[in-house]
């Protein structure tokens, strides 16, 4: 066994260069960016885009967030993808438990249609949900937005938690019901209990996604006051207004609350992807 | 156990399970079935988003086919096909046998998992805010890569890479590499760890070259996870949005425009509602063919 890790030792670290280098492509934009994000405009325009930043400028982010007033775009956006991830959740708990240990007639129907409602795309219904949400006056408020988006969510949701529960097992819940409790009461005192890791990774993949979505929440929120950060900082760039600086204080802080949720979830992240992708 | 007559006496006239279903089956209805289908019934005419709809009958469809606009657009999902798909595929597998057998088995696992988040942190940023970032270091005037190719001595490789109709649509593309890479690699990472580590070993033992054996043991191990990723990120190909609006708006010339952004286009900006809806329902159409027979296709997958 030595003798084979010795023949092989030579190609390890070409492996592992090649592998850095590429690793290091990867985040040099973020590098780049949060380097520019903190030079001064003077500082940009004598030394360019690659030098390191003379001083740390903080001037420019605090430009920034003060002109796209973005602590409120923040809690626009925590506000829509909170509500999304806690409610999706809720409303997929409540389907994958009448599919997956209810067995509802007609199961494998109920299961393709939530399929492909999670593959439609979002082009498909735009026009329609902007038209009504007119209509009944839902247009321009954050509350449409969480709406659609848990609807949405929630096709995924219920088409993984129905296969985690379709493998639930069946003891547990017959005991319950013979101690008298009722559908209602295992759902909340048993179901729910037992299958927490996989409602969790839910929870954390809703909040991601709806943080992340563009067109729908472009098209639904018009107003400044209810923009969430994705549709700001996606307005701003299309209209060509922002100088080099700006464009780099804009871009370091899209990306750092989603550094943020990368930490604090890298593992419930790959839990997560793994799960969705064997299922 | 006193509770036992009780709880059967309960449970004989006790809610059906369906009833469950019901705030998920309203819910869906309202946000998913009547949107689209009204946005098919859409499709068959002619409409401004104000007054009454003008039945068209299938004029918009036909329509759609003599736009060579709408055809150049499904072309460029084609290369974002390529682009967020294939290629992202393609690395994905080879960066993950890369990082598991070499990395985690001979330098360590902490630094594999550290390679693979570093590959992974595109894939948590919105697609806005990659663009903002992509655009101003893709920018003809000190923009970064431009820079930097001047300050190697390769000044002479410079260009508008997203203004430039002929380069416009490769550069979209390379952005959706460096978005898509992470998630085939996790996928892949989390495949290999699931698959049988002995008929790896035993390979190995017979003197199989690392190529061989990632052809021959590792391939086939994970071949449900390769399906499940191709599927979804064409998919995700097919709908790309947020990316072209934000780093071209199809431009220049409609030379990045794509079926999403077309539809886009056509309801917000030029107010062809039906035409509009009828390439949305088009591109509905496709990617249910496709997932349906990729779901086909796993199933007899298998089942083998």
């Amino acid at each position: 066994m030595n003798a084979v890790k010795g023949q092989r030792a030579p190609a390890r670290f070409p492996v592992l260069a090649a592998l850095i280098v590429a690793a290091a492509l990867m985040v040099l934009p973020f590098l780049v960016v949060a380097l520019n994000a903190v030079k001064s405009p003077a500082d940009y325009s004598a030394n360019g885009p690659l030098s390191l930043p003379e001083g740390i400028h903080l001037d420019g982010l605090r430009d920034f967030w003060q002109r796209v007033d973005f602590g409120r775009k923040l809690f626009n956006s925590v506000l829509i993808s909170g509500s999304v991830a806690v409610l999706a959740a809720l409303l997929s708990v409540l389907n994958a438990y009448a599919i997956g240990i209810g067995r509802v007639r007609g199961r494998p129907w109920v299961l393709a249609f939530f399929v492909l409602a999670n593959m439609l795309p979002q082009e498909a219904l735009v026009y329609p949900v902007y038209y009504l949400s007119k209509q009944v006056g839902l247009y321009d408020t954050r509350l449409s937005v969480i709406i659609v988006f848990t609807v949405i969510q929630s096709a995924f949701g219920t088409y993984l938690l129905s296969s985690v529960l379709g493998a639930f097992p069946k003891e547990v819940i017959e005991a319950a019901r013979i101690d008298g409790a009722t559908k209602w009461q295992v759902l909340w005192r048993v179901v729910v209990p037992v299958s927490r890791p996989t409602i969790g990774v839910l929870l954390v993949f809703f909040f991601i996604w709806t943080w992340n979505e563009f067109l729908l929440p472009l098209v639904m929120l018009i107003s400044n006051d209810n923009q969430t950060v994705s549709v700001a900082l996606g307005v701003l760039q299309g209209q060509r207004l922002m100088d080099a600086t700006m464009t780099n204080a804009a871009a370091l802080l899209g990306v750092l609350p989603a550094f943020c949720f990368f930490l604090i979830f890298q593992r419930t992240l790959t839990r997560g992807i793994a799960m969705g992708a064997v299922k | 156990m006193s509770s036992h007559s009780h709880g059967v006496r309960r449970g004989r006239r006790e809610y059906p399970y369906a009833l469950f279903l019901l705030p998920g089956a309203l819910a869906f209805l309202a946000v998913i079935v009547v949107p689209f289908l009204m946005n098919t019934g859409i499709s068959l005419t002619h409409w401004q988003g104000v007054g009454s709809p003008k039945w068209a009958g299938l004029a918009n469809y036909r329509d759609l086919l003599d736009d060579s606009a709408f055809w150049e657009s499904f072309r460029h999902s084609l290369a974002m096909v390529v682009a967020m798909a294939v290629l992202p595929t393609v690395l994905g597998l080879v960066l993950a046998a890369a990082l598991f057998d070499y990395i985690a088995k001979h330098v360590s696992t902490r630094t594999a998992s550290v390679l693979r988040a570093c590959f992974y942190l595109p894939q948590v940023l919105p697609i806005a805010v990659a663009g903002i970032v992509w655009s101003w270091i893709l920018a003809p005037e000190n923009g970064a890569l431009n820079e930097a190719l001047g300050a190697v001595g390769l000044g002479s490789l410079r260009h508008d890479w997203l203004g430039d109709p002929d380069f416009a649509l490769y550069s979209v593309m390379a952005v959706m590499v460096w978005v898509q890479l992470g998630f085939p690699l996790v996928v892949f990472m989390a495949g290999l760890q699931r698959a049988d580590p002995s008929l790896h070993e035993a390979a190995e033992l017979d003197g199989a070259s690392w190529w061989r054996r990632f052809w021959h043991v590792t391939l086939p191990q994970i071949r449900p996870e390769i399906y499940v990723v191709l599927l979804w990120c064409t998919i995700a190909a097919l709908k790309v949005f947020g990316a072209v609006y934000v780093l071209t708006k199809g431009g220049p010339g409609g030379a990045t425009n794509v079926p999403s952004y077309f539809s886009f286009q056509s309801f917000f900006e030029k107010t062809q509602v039906g035409y509009g809806s009828a390439v949305s329902t088009a591109l509905t159409v496709i990617i249910l063919a496709l997932a349906l027979v990729a779901l086909r296709l796993q199933t007899r997958a298998e089942d083998q």
